[in-house]
């Protein structure tokens, strides 16, 4: 019992090891570039707004930095399907899609 | 009513974030709607020790300068649904914290919390004194030894003058966190004994928690101690201090030598001889 403890308090390090690896390459990436969150959720807003009028209290963004890939969620609430579609007429596909 | 907690201490390195974490997390684990939110704009660390650093994107500055919203901010535990985290600014500096930004936020995060448990940084400096403006009480965070308990004095005296509550001229109630409470050396009699470090401070005592390596495994895995191995010695003392924050009058039991095994004692030895 008391071995077998020991044993798994020392799986904590190799986790802990690994987490900072992942933060640090990001973090080490972001520092003199440019915040490329911002920038993405900027542009991809300013596509949507063409089409739908967007709350921009209602979106949300999710990140998971990992390694190899990272992940970006970027949630848009669109008022009504209706009156989006109403509105967005002249852009029947994007009113369809959502 | 949201209760406003500051957790502070003037010393460095003496538990702060550990302990914000496991109080928050274990206000939680009792139901409480709570968020966690880290003051120490340019040296983060409270993300890491939720284990919730991969999932930043905007921070406590942004949401000051209105660059985000509050909402776009905060970051829900994965373990704890009723646990969020608003992460503190990792490139910028504590100037970039304006009072009545954090104000706006303060206010705004009363609405949505039951309890608010701001992680100030070390030192007495602006970043800590914008950390504990707003606070309806403080958790004084001290090592059972002189510099800290020294420190925490001149907390303790800034928590009576530069806050809110102080201003209005309102009692700033305030509770005694000793952690890092190293049992051995207590045994042996070179810490500051509880009691002493009461008298000088003369604070109730919130609880003590034990110096232990369940800390360090906890902070690696990126859990909060409670989280991490809720049986523990710590987790059990951070989770009847969490129930003492909430008013519950539970007795102070002085935490218990760890029962070592074979290894454990051989090292010790090792270390002393
Ligand atoms: N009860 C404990 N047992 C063992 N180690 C602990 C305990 N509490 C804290 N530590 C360790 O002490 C170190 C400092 O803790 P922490 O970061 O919580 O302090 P802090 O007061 O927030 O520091 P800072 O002033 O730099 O913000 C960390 O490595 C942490 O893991
Ligand atoms: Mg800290």
């Amino acid at each position: 019992m008391n071995l077998l403890a020991l044993f798994r308090k020392r799986d904590s390090a190799p986790v802990a090891r690994e987490r900072l690896q992942v933060l640090l390459a990001h973090e080490r990436a972001v520092v003199g570039g440019s915040d490329l969150i911002a920038i993405l959720q900027e542009e991809i807003l300013a596509v949507i707004a063409k089409h739908i009028a967007v709350d921009r209290d209602k979106v949300q963004i999710k990140l998971d930095r990992g390694d190899p890939v990272s992940t970006l969620e970027i949630d848009v609430e669109v008022p009504s399907l209706v009156r989006a579609a109403s509105t967005a007429r002249r852009v029947p596909e994007a009113a369809a899609r959502r | 009513m949201a209760q406003v907690v500051v957790v502070t201490s003037g010393k460095g390195g003496v538990g702060k974030t550990t302990s914000t974490a496991a109080l928050g997390a274990a206000l939680a684990q009792g139901g409480e709607n709570v968020v966690v939110v880290d003051f120490d704009v340019g040296l983060r660390n409270l993300d890491l020790v939720m284990g919730a650093e991969r999932r930043v994107v905007f921070d406590l500055v942004n949401v000051v300068q209105g660059d985000a919203k509050l909402a776009q901010a905060l970051i829900r535990d994965k373990r704890l649904e009723n646990l969020s985290l608003l992460p503190a600014s990792q490139t910028r500096d504590k100037d970039a914290l304006t009072p009545e930004g954090v104000e706006r936020i303060v206010s705004e995060l009363r609405e949505k919390f039951d309890w608010i448990l701001c992680d100030s940084p070390a030192g007495i400096e602006r970043g800590a004194t914008m950390a504990m403006r707003h606070a309806d009480m403080a958790v004084v965070v001290t090592n059972a030894e002189v510099s800290s308990v020294r420190d925490s004095d001149r907390i303790i005296g800034l928590l009576d003058s530069k806050t809110l509550r102080a201003e209005q001229g309102l009692r700033m109630p305030k509770h005694l966190l000793l952690t890092r409470y190293d049992l051995a050396r207590a045994a042996r009699g070179e810490m500051l004994k509880v009691e002493d470090v009461l008298e000088i401070l003369s604070i109730p005592l919130l609880g003590i928690i034990p110096e232990s390596q369940d800390v360090l495994r906890a902070s690696n895995l990126g859990a909060p101690v409670t989280l991490a191995s809720p049986a523990s010695a710590p987790a059990r003392a951070y989770a009847e201090a969490a129930k003492r924050l909430k008013g519950e009058q539970i007795q102070v039991t002085m935490p218990a030598a760890e029962p070592r095994g074979l290894f454990g004692k051989l090292f010790g030895r090792r270390a002393v001889a």
